[in-house]
This record gives C-alpha cells, sequence and structure tokens, in this order.
C-alpha cells in the first residue's frame, strides 16, 4: 500500500525553479532516503509534502486521499533542518505545547511524553530550560516531539546531525521500531553512509528534479562496474586474460574489472588454470556516495544556481 | 481556532509568569508615584528660616506684617543699617529691611531688603507677598475702603459660554474634555509601541531560535501570527488593567500615608500663581463637571479604539519580526514605514484636541491609520453636531474594522513568507511582493 504520492509537483520561485515536476510514490511501513545535494531543492519538497507550501502545480495524496494540510497535519510529523525550540520555556511545557499544536489532548500528550522521555531516559529533563541542554540533548527532545503523536508519515531532516554515535544509534533504533510499527519514514539527508545502512529506497533530487529513484540494491546494481575483489593464495606476478583487467594489486589481492562479454566464471576459470588457489571472490558494489557524487558532478552544478526564470 | 487559543494562551502565560512582567507591572507605577511624590515634597518643604529686622523709619506697616513659620518679621526702632548689618552678623537676625523716613506710601514704595547670604527662590517669593500684602493693607486703609469693598470690587463677572445647541460649555467642561482627550489619545500612542514592539520581539525570537518551522508544521502561519497578536493584546490589556486599579488606588492611599503631604500641596497652591489654574477646578468642582462628560462613552471607546488599533498595527510589527533575523537593526530600518503614521497621528491630535471639528481632525479620526489616536482626542468632546457627529464615530469604526483586516491579510501573507526565510534583509519592495504570491 502506498502512503504518499506525489504526482508532478512544481514549485517556482522568482530566482530558480525550486522543484521542477517531481514524481514518486512511498510504500508504507518503509524507510526512504530523499538525497540530494545543498540548494536541491529537497526542503522545498518536504515543505510541500507537509503543507507548509501549496504547490504550484500537481498534487500530493496521502493515505489515498488528497492531502488537506488542516486535517492531515496529525498524520505527518515533521523535524525539518532549521529546527529549534523557545529557549526559555521549560522542556515538558514545551513539549506538551506542540503535542497540543498538533491536536493531541492535554492527557493524551502528557502520557506519551512521559512514556518517551522514560523510553530515552530524559525523565529529569521535564523541568529544566531548552538553554540548558547540550545541542545533541536538544535533538534528542526534538527526536521525541516528533514522533509523540505517532504518525504515519515521519519525515527527518538531518536528523543525526550533531548527535554524537551513541545518541545517533539510539535514534537509529527508534527509527527502525516505528517502521516496523506501521510508519513511514522520509529521511533527507546528504549522508550516504546513513542511507545506505538504513533506507529500503531512495530518490536522488538535483537542480529540482528527480534524478534517480529505486531500492538501494538495485541502485548499486544499475551503477556496478563489473569490478571484483579475488583473494589469491599467491598472487602471479602478472596476469594476462582478454576477461580482466587488473586495476589494483596488493598482497595476496587483486582487483580486477571484467571485459564487456566476460563473465565471473571466466576470471575464476583463468586462475583455475594457473593452478592458482582462490580463497576469496566477491563484487565490489559502486558506494552511494560515488554514485551521488558522479550524478551531481555531471550536472555541473552542487550548489544552487542563481539564474533567471520565468515564474 | 482552537490553536490560535492554544498559542494565545502560551504567549499569555510566558510572558505574564516571567519575573519582569511583575517588575514593570507592579513596581512602575509605585516607582513613578514614589518619585512624583518625592518631587512635591522637596519642592514644598522650606526648611529655610528667615527673621528679618523691619526698620521702617516712615512708620507705613504701622508695626503689622504677618509672618508664618518660615519667615518671621520684627519691627526696629532707633536703629541705623551700620547697626542693622551688626545685629546680623552677630546672628541676631538674618536680614533686614529697610524703608527711609522719607517713603511716602501713596507713592513708590522701595523697600531694600539686606541678608545675610542669598535668599532661595522660595522664600524670596514669600517675603515680597507678605510685605505687598501689608503694603495693599496700609494703602486700603489710606483710601478709607473696607477689605469687603475691594473684594466685591474685585468680583468675576459671571461669564457662560454655550453652544447654539443650548448645550452648556463651561470652560471647565472643555478643559477636562481637553485633558481626557490628550491623555487618552497618548496613552494609544504609547500602547501601540510598547506591545506592537513586544509582537515584533515575539516574532523575531522564533525565527532566531528556530522554532517557527517546527510549529508551521502543525499549525498554519496565520494562527500563529493571530495567536502571538491576541496573546500579547491579552498581557497588555492585564498590564493597564493593574497599572489603573494601582494608580486609582494609590492615589485614594497617598493622602493617607502622607497627611502632611496634601496639606502642604494646598498651602502651595494657595501661593503659587501657575498652580492657581488647577486650584480653580478643584474648588468650583470637579465631580460636578466631569459629569457633563460621557465617561462610559469614551471608556467604551478607549477599549475599542486601544483594541482596534493594536491589532492594526501589530499585524505590521509582525509582519516586520518575520523579515529580519537577528538583527535589530535590521528591524529598525523596516519599522519606519510604521513607526511615522504613529507619530503622525500624535501630531494631529495635538491639532484635533483643540479644535475638534476641524477638517485636519475630520480626516485623521477616520483615517484607520490614525483614527486611534485622534478620535480619542475627538470622542472627548462627546458625540454631537459640535463634537463627533455618530455617522463619523460610527463610520471611524468601521474603517477601522476594515484597515484591521486589510492589514493582518497583508502581513499574514508577508509573515508566511518571511518566518521561513533566513538570510538577507529583504526590503519592503520584497515583501509587497510576497504578499501578492501564491504560497
Amino acid at each position: 500500500m502506498k502512503i504518499l504520492e506525489l504526482h508532478h509537483l512544481k514549485k517556482y520561485f522568482a530566482t530558480q525553479k525550486a522543484v521542477d515536476d517531481i514524481s514518486f510514490d512511498i510504500e508504507q511501513g518503509s524507510i526512504f532516503g530523499l538525497l540530494g545535494p545543498n540548494g536541491a531543492g529537497k526542503t522545498t519538497l518536504l515543505r510541500m509534502i507537509t503543507g507548509i507550501f501549496f504547490p504550484d502545480e500537481g498534487e500530493v495524496i496521502l493515505d489515498g486521499k488528497k492531502f488537506n494540510p488542516l486535517t492531515d497535519i496529525i498524520k505527518i510529523g515533521y523535524m525539518p533542518e532549521e529546527r529549534g525550540l523557545y529557549k526559555k520555556m521549560k522542556i515538558g511545557d514545551q513539549a506538551l505545547y506542540l503535542a497540543q499544536l498538533k491536536g493531541l489532548s492535554k492527557n493524551e500528550a502528557v502520557q506519551r511524553i512521559k512514556f518517551w522521555f522514560e523510553k530515552l531516559e530524559m525523565q529529569s529533563w521535564w523541568n529544566k530550560k531548552v538553554e540548558d541542554l547540550s545541542k545533541g540533548m536538544s535533538q534528542k527532545l526534538q527526536f521525541v516531539i516528533t514522533v509523540l503523536h505517532e504518525p504515519k508519515l515521519i519525515i527527518l531532516d538531518e536528523p543525526f546531525s550533531g548527535l554524537d554515535p551513541v545518541n545517533a544509534n539510539l535514534i537509529k533504533d527508534e527509527i527502525y521500531g516505528l517502521a516496523q510499527r506501521g510508519s513511514t519514514i522520509i529521511f533527507s539527508t546528504h549522508r550516504m553512509e546513513q542511507v545506505e545502512e538504513i533506507c529500503n529506497h531512495i530518490v536522488l533530487v538535483n537542480l529540482g528534479k528527480k534524478i534517480l529513484d529505486g531500492s538501494v540494491q538495485q541502485i548499486k546494481n544499475d551503477f556496478k562496474e563489473n569490478i571484483f575483489n579475488i583473494q589469491l593464495s599467491a598472487v602471479p606476478s602478472s596476469a594476462e586474460s582478454v576477461a580482466f583487467k587488473i586495476i589494483e594489486q596488493k598482497a595476496g589481492k587483486l582487483i580486477v574489472k571484467i571485459n564487456e562479454g566476460f563473465k565471473s566464471n571466466d576470471v575464476l576459470k583463468y586462475f583455475i588454470d594457473q593452478q592458482i588457489n582462490i580463497e576469496g571472490f566477491n563484487e565490489i558494489l559502486p558506494s552511494l556516495n560515488d554514485i551521488f557524487i558522479s550524478l551531481v558532478e555531471n550536472t555541473k552544478a552542487t550548489t544552487r544556481s542563481f539564474q533567471k526564470v520565468e515564474a | 481556532m482552537n490553536k490560535i487559543a492554544l498559542i494565545a494562551r502560551r504567549e499569555f502565560l510566558t510572558r505574564v509568569q516571567k519575573r519582569t512582567f511583575l517588575i514593570t507591572t507592579i513596581l512602575l507605577p509605585l516607582l513613578f508615584f514614589g518619585f512624583y511624590a518625592l518631587m512635591i515634597y522637596f519642592s514644598v518643604s522650606n526648611d529655610e528660616k528667615y527673621n528679618i529686622a523691619v526698620a521702617d523709619q516712615a512708620n507705613i506697616f504701622k508695626e503689622k506684617i504677618e509672618g508664618d513659620e518660615n519667615v518671621t518679621f520684627h519691627f526696629v526702632k532707633n536703629e541705623t543699617q551700620q547697626t542693622l548689618k551688626q545685629e546680623i552678623v552677630n546672628g541676631k537676625y538674618d536680614g533686614y529691611a529697610f524703608l527711609p523716613d522719607t517713603t511716602n506710601i501713596l507713592n513708590q514704595v522701595n523697600i531694600s531688603i539686606v541678608t545675610k547670604k542669598s535668599v532661595g527662590l522660595m522664600s524670596r517669593g514669600k517675603i515680597e507677598d507678605k510685605l505687598n500684602a501689608a503694603l495693599q493693607q496700609q494703602r486700603l486703609l489710606e483710601f478709607n475702603i473696607s477689605k469687603a469693598q475691594l473684594d466685591s470690587a474685585k468680583k468675576e463677572g459671571n461669564i457662560q459660554f454655550s453652544t447654539i445647541e443650548g448645550k452648556n460649555d463651561t470652560g471647565q467642561e472643555a478643559g477636562i474634555s481637553y485633558a481626557i482627550g490628550y491623555v487618552s489619545g497618548f496613552l494609544i500612542y504609547i500602547v501601540l509601541f510598547i506591545y506592537g514592539a513586544m509582537v515584533m520581539r515575539g516574532v523575531m525570537e522564533e525565527k532566531v531560535s528556530r522554532i517557527a518551522e517546527v510549529i508551521v508544521s502543525s499549525v498554519k502561519p496565520f494562527q500563529l501570527m493571530m495567536g502571538k497578536i491576541f496573546g500579547i493584546g491579552a498581557v497588555g490589556l492585564v498590564q493597564f488593567i493593574i497599572w489603573i486599579i494601582l494608580m486609582v488606588s494609590l492615589n485614594f492611599l497617598l493622602p493617607v500615608i502622607f497627611p502632611n503631604l496634601a496639606a502642604q500641596m494646598h498651602s502651595a497652591n494657595a501661593q503659587n500663581q501657575t498652580m492657581q489654574a488647577a486650584e480653580t477646578i478643584k474648588n468650583t468642582g470637579l465631580i460636578s463637571n466631569a459629569s457633563g462628560i460621557n465617561i462610559p462613552l469614551i471608556i467604551g471607546c478607549f477599549i475599542f479604539y486601544f483594541l482596534g488599533g493594536y491589532l492594526l498595527y501589530s499585524s505590521l510589527f509582525a509582519c516586520v519580526g518575520s523579515a529580519v533575523n537577528e538583527d535589530p537593526q535590521d528591524a529598525q530600518s523596516l519599522m519606519l514605514p510604521i513607526t511615522m503614521p504613529i507619530i503622525f497621528g500624535i501630531v494631529i491630535m495635538t491639532k484635533a484636541v483643540n479644535e475638534p471639528t476641524s477638517g485636519l481632525a475630520v480626516f485623521g479620526s477616520l483615517f484607520p491609520l490614525f483614527s486611534p489616536i485622534v478620535m480619542m482626542a475627538r470622542i472627548s468632546h462627546g458625540i454631537g453636531n459640535d463634537a463627533v457627529p455618530l455617522w463619523q464615530l460610527l463610520l471611524s469604526m468601521a474603517f477601522l474594522i476594515l484597515g484591521f483586516i486589510l492589514t493582518t491579510w497583508f502581513a499574514a501573507k508577508v509573515y508566511r513568507t518571511g518566518i521561513l526565510m533566513y538570510g538577507k534583509k529583504p526590503t519592503w519592495k520584497e515583501m509587497w511582493k510576497w504578499a501578492f504570491r501564491r504560497a
């Protein structure tokens, strides 16, 4: 079942096309990665999904129905990249206030805050003020506030920035937990190693356009360059074959690129024929980071360009 | 609607629960009154004592000059200026008044007063008054005129002003209307600045602390803005009510706490020329004349224009707050187009309070950017063709409501864009564009 469908979303500002005809679907319960360099239009896209902006064209379908910002806000939890809290307000009061703004009743909000504070060991924070918290601590609080009302769709913009590894793992586990309980998570970032680890499905946007859409595995396969790692008992001083080309040579290890028209078995056969013992053989898939960089560099625009566009 | 109430509640409570709110609300009037009381006390209390020897060689005063606790007169005979000077040096007297024996009471009377040290302003006035009073008394006797005759000669004619509609238009009433109009117009002027700036700072705080987008993902920007405006408006209303209660009760309490003060003020008034005007109003009956002024109308209008003016301007202040970033100097330059009409309003008000039916006053009291200030100055003169015709009042109110809707609409549009914008400060031109853009 699809929780969110975007149909041909467009949002033009005076100086640039922030989002230019983007469509994709997100399955319920999946962890979805929205990737893109700075200024690619991610934040504008998320703001349209959360109802902060109205799209110039296109529509957002949430849970099978056209998205209505007034009634559907409770179904969404959004942690923006530019996030903060009232510095002088007590943490408990603050969480309560923001939960009530989402539409929870006071009693329900108090119960859920207590539940989450206990879970993440934040009980002692209730009467403290935000200005007393470290950046990581307030990040944790932000996360709790975002997921407090158990939204169907959770949107996290750079959720791990400023978190130490321990707290980052804590939050990561909670994200998995929420996904297992049926929430869908949209995860916007430009940190590829996190995406590779967490996301099932990714979309890459650049200059307001979608340039990549698929599961992490599938994308890696699409971009693989037939590079293999071979662990050998003894590395021959020279290995020549029409089947492959040696890229790198290390002690007991060869990294080879298989030539067009040949298969991995041709490589193995070569070494077997040479009476060399093969101890390991595996394919090296490109990292998302590499794919990202190659795609974005191709478009020659890693930052927002300011050419004039008729709105 | 519910969310606006939630936001307004938070805005109200966080401000009212602050220690600074208590301090400014309760201590400020106390300080103000304390300062005022001290000022009166010092200006009235007079510790200087003068014992003055009068060498009246022509016997003009017939040894009759009334003194008081500060100044006493002592007639001396057979003393020359030399011996008197010696006695001053010895400390017997603080000074002497010398009238040579050639003095004629009906001609110019020259009295030279010599003192040890320079005489203070208050005491100088007292000495002059006493001597002149005694002089007048003696002259009357010379002319064979009794005090009663003089008083009846001095009695003023009873001059009454009234308008063509037969309404009593006494000077005192005009004076009180003037005072009420001026004070209430000025109060609204202050309200617009204090609470408008408070709204602006609140919006800036949300932007600087980066909470705006978190909240805007839960509520519409319009709701956030209106909640803030209503919440701070309620703070202002509460603060004003507390101030009014404090002022009134202090007014009653002051004479109880310092009974001497009232008496001293009274005696000071009697002597001080400048205070005599106030005294007349007091004696001839402030209460009886105030009854000619429609107090419920003025209070009702005050509350209406207080709220209307606040709502109209605070949304504009909110829109400036949303446009600027951390730098308060940016706010300053963007605020200019908002503060200008307020200041212009107070200028028109000072004219309107004198001539409530002039063209400028009528215009100012109808135009919604000025009307909260100017109409208060006019309405204190009452409703009617001689002051504010009813249709003008209703039209002004309608315009104010319309103006409030317009500015709120405009501000909401700018606010919605501005609150999520970081980076450089926009110009009014850009903000104007935001208002007419689809979001």
